[in-house]
């Protein structure tokens, strides 16, 4: 925060060139610039607080976690707290099998939504044909129905088949929903590469397989990411369908359960929970920032474009 | 949709026929080059050149996506309605039992539950509540961007894109914590207010999670807090969309900010933030992971949603399948109508062009 442009820089250029008699209207100038940047720092802050607060707690030894005035800055910093999660002293297993658990569901579910999603939009984004328009309307009302709901009859559908307290069946439902989203980003893009290009191509008597290599593929594959970059954070993040599917197998939760479950055993240890939340937290909002200008456009080509 | 196609291959279909890359006329050239289908073609050759003769290419490419989110979103949502009518309990899920029909029973008994329509309450509410809030920070924090310097505006949208990127369960569990009676920052914050504003001793030790007011409080809050910085982002790329002359000619008639608001920028971004209500209403009116840690773990039953209430009837014991799948199917349909309002703004946008 500390290297953020002071309120009441000079306004470049107009400052240079201002005269005396301009100078009411640059003081005026420079004091709405300094109002908007504080009101700007504001929202920062409000933003920032919660998420600073819990890494500041999750260093924190016990006394000043309790302590009657807390301090926004840990007085004595302690790894204690993530070493008792790291140990697995409070659930009796270490951070890093539920760490695995949720790498291991997100990466096969990211794979698989991507590929699946990748030949559909190909069909929706390259093709036309007589339910295209029915097929995207379907997949926007899919994507935004209830999965408290659904959850319901999944559950009873997988106690069926044996996919419950299984990792497997966590892949298979994060696959199912992260699709229509993947599908409806990953079509805006293929939709958007010139048909010419495959036309020359064709003419030059490149197949259709050659085609989807060599030009639709690269051309796609900024959406791809993206696509892979929402669908991590929407496995990595799920809750409700772990909630229901993992029961009390403790050893197979992912880490919302375990960063969760944490919380609702050991409501008072709130720095273990703090640590355990930072390493959860962390590195989505690290992956954010790296992809955060790409999913952005990404978004709002997905949710409010269409 | 793929089997209709696959039945009536002469149907003409202009559109379904056409290669990838070609025009219609183009089309018609290759299947007439490939109708004299030699027997000396191997089978993926005749394979390929019947996909696409027939125009198959598009649906065989959907075949996956299209069982996937059949089997796993569009089968349950059709199951919810049909458990709704079904003595689905305990019994039926551990087969002793079969299921039988039971009529509207499982609705009629969910409607005469006053918790259904407490919960009912608290999700409207809610959605009444968080809505407008979230649209209006997200409104005026969009609109400050716009008048930031370039380097400030990427600190404070950044910010606000990471409160955003804040996984659900680490939110509630933060929020669980600054409000927590035992040394919470919020309670020790609301002593050093003075007492004319609210504050004052009585805070100390408040506790925020045990009543739905005090509850439902720090989840509005936190919903805001995740919620605005989209609203926000959204909104400043939409304000970028507005010509600087519009807001010259306004401000040369007189108008001041807040009638250049009014007049020029939310007319024009009238369909954004119809667009963004419209999800929001979804997401708040369906909110269930904050609502289910914050509330204490289906523990409090005064403060549950729509979504815990349904949620409860399944998954704590004894199960009612049944009457969980009509509360579902209820929260379901609620959420299908703004939907279908959704869909259409999105229509109105251009989605589909």
């Amino acid at each position: 925060m500390t290297s953020v442009p002071v309120p009441g820089r000079p306004v470049s250029g107009h400052a240079a060139a201002g005269r005396s008699g301009h100078g009411a209207r640059r003081f005026n100038r420079t004091s709405r610039r300094a109002v908007l940047n504080l009101l700007g720092l504001l929202v920062a802050l409000f933003s920032l607080f919660p998420v600073l607060w819990m890494i500041s707690t999750a260093f924190k030894p016990a006394s000043e976690i309790y302590s009657l005035t807390p301090q926004p800055v840990p007085l004595h910093p302690t790894l204690a707290n993530f070493q008792a999660v790291f140990s697995g002293s409070v659930i009796g297993l270490p951070y890093w099998n539920f760490l695995r658990n949720s790498l291991f569901i997100t990466l096969v579910a990211v794979a698989l939504s991507s590929l699946i999603g990748l030949l559909a939009a190909i069909a929706l984004g390259r093709f036309k044909f007589r339910f295209r328009t029915t097929y995207l309307v379907v997949l926007l009302i899919v994507q935004l129905l209830p999965q408290q709901a659904l959850v319901v009859s999944l559950f009873i559908d997988f106690r069926r088949v044996d996919l419950l307290d299984s990792l497997v069946g966590l892949i298979v439902v994060y696959t199912a929903f992260a699709l229509p989203v993947t599908i409806w980003m990953l079509r805006n893009f293929a939709a958007t590469v010139p048909k010419e290009l495959e036309e020359a191509a064709a003419i030059d008597g490149a197949g259709a397989w050659t085609r989807f290599w060599h030009i639709l593929l690269p051309l796609i594959s900024p959406g791809l990411v993206s696509t892979s970059v929402f669908a991590f954070i929407f496995a990595y993040n799920e809750f409700v369908f772990a909630l229901t599917f993992l029961g009390t197998d403790t050893a197979k939760f992912t880490l919302p359960l375990y960063v969760q479950y944490f919380y609702g055993q050991n409501s008072t240890n709130w720095g273990a929970i703090m640590a355990s939340s930072t390493l959860f937290t962390i590195p989505v909002l690290a992956f954010f920032l790296v992809t955060q200008r790409r999913l952005a456009s990404g978004l709002l080509a997905g949710a409010v474009k269409g | 949709m793929v089997t209709s196609s696959h039945s009536r291959p002469g149907t003409p279909s202009p559109a379904g026929s056409t290669p990838p890359g070609r025009e219609a006329d183009g089309s018609r050239k290759t299947s007439d080059r490939s109708a004299p289908s030699a027997p000396s073609r191997s089978f993926r050759q005749r394979a390929a050149i019947s996909i696409r003769k027939r125009g198959l290419a598009p649906y065989l490419l959907l075949l996956p996506a299209t069982a996937v989110i059949g089997l796993l979103i569009i089968w349950p949502a059709v199951q919810i309605g049909l458990f709704s009518f079904q003595n689905y309990g305990l019994m039926q899920i551990s087969g002793v039992e079969p299921a039988q029909w039971v009529g509207f029973s499982n609705y009629s008994q969910i409607l005469h539950d006053p918790e259904f329509w407490s919960s009912l309450k608290i999700s409207l509410y809610f959605a009444v509540v968080v809505v407008p809030a979230t649209m209006i920070a997200g409104t005026l924090v969009g609109l400050l961007l716009e008048r930031l310097g370039p380097r400030m505006r990427t600190f404070v949208s950044v910010s606000a894109i990471l409160a955003w990127a804040t996984p659900a369960v680490s939110a509630s569990v933060i929020f669980a914590w600054l409000v927590d009676p035992d040394g919470g920052v919020v309670d020790w914050a609301l002593t050093k207010v003075p007492s004319w504003l609210g504050g004052g001793a009585s805070w100390s030790g408040f506790s925020w999670t045990n009543a739905p007011l005090p509850a439902y409080t720090v989840l509005t809050v936190m919903l805001v807090w995740t919620g605005f910085p989209f609203v926000a982002i959204t909104v400043l790329a939409g304000l970028r969309t507005v010509p600087s002359e519009l807001h010259d000619a306004a401000r040369v008639d007189g108008a001041g900010p807040w009638r250049d608001f009014w007049k020029v920028t939310f007319p024009l971004l009238r369909p954004v933030f119809l667009v963004l209500a419209l999800l929001s209403t979804i997401w708040d009116f369906g909110m269930f992971t904050q609502a289910y840690i914050i509330t204490g773990q289906l523990g409090n039953r005064d403060e549950y949603n729509l979504g815990l209430y349904e949620y409860s009837q399944a998954f704590t014991q004894p199960p009612h399948y049944g009457l969980a799948s009509a509360a579902a199917f209820v929260l379901t349909i609620i959420l299908l109508i703004v939907t279908v309002g959704y869909v259409r703004a999105a229509i109105k946008q251009g989605a589909f062009a």
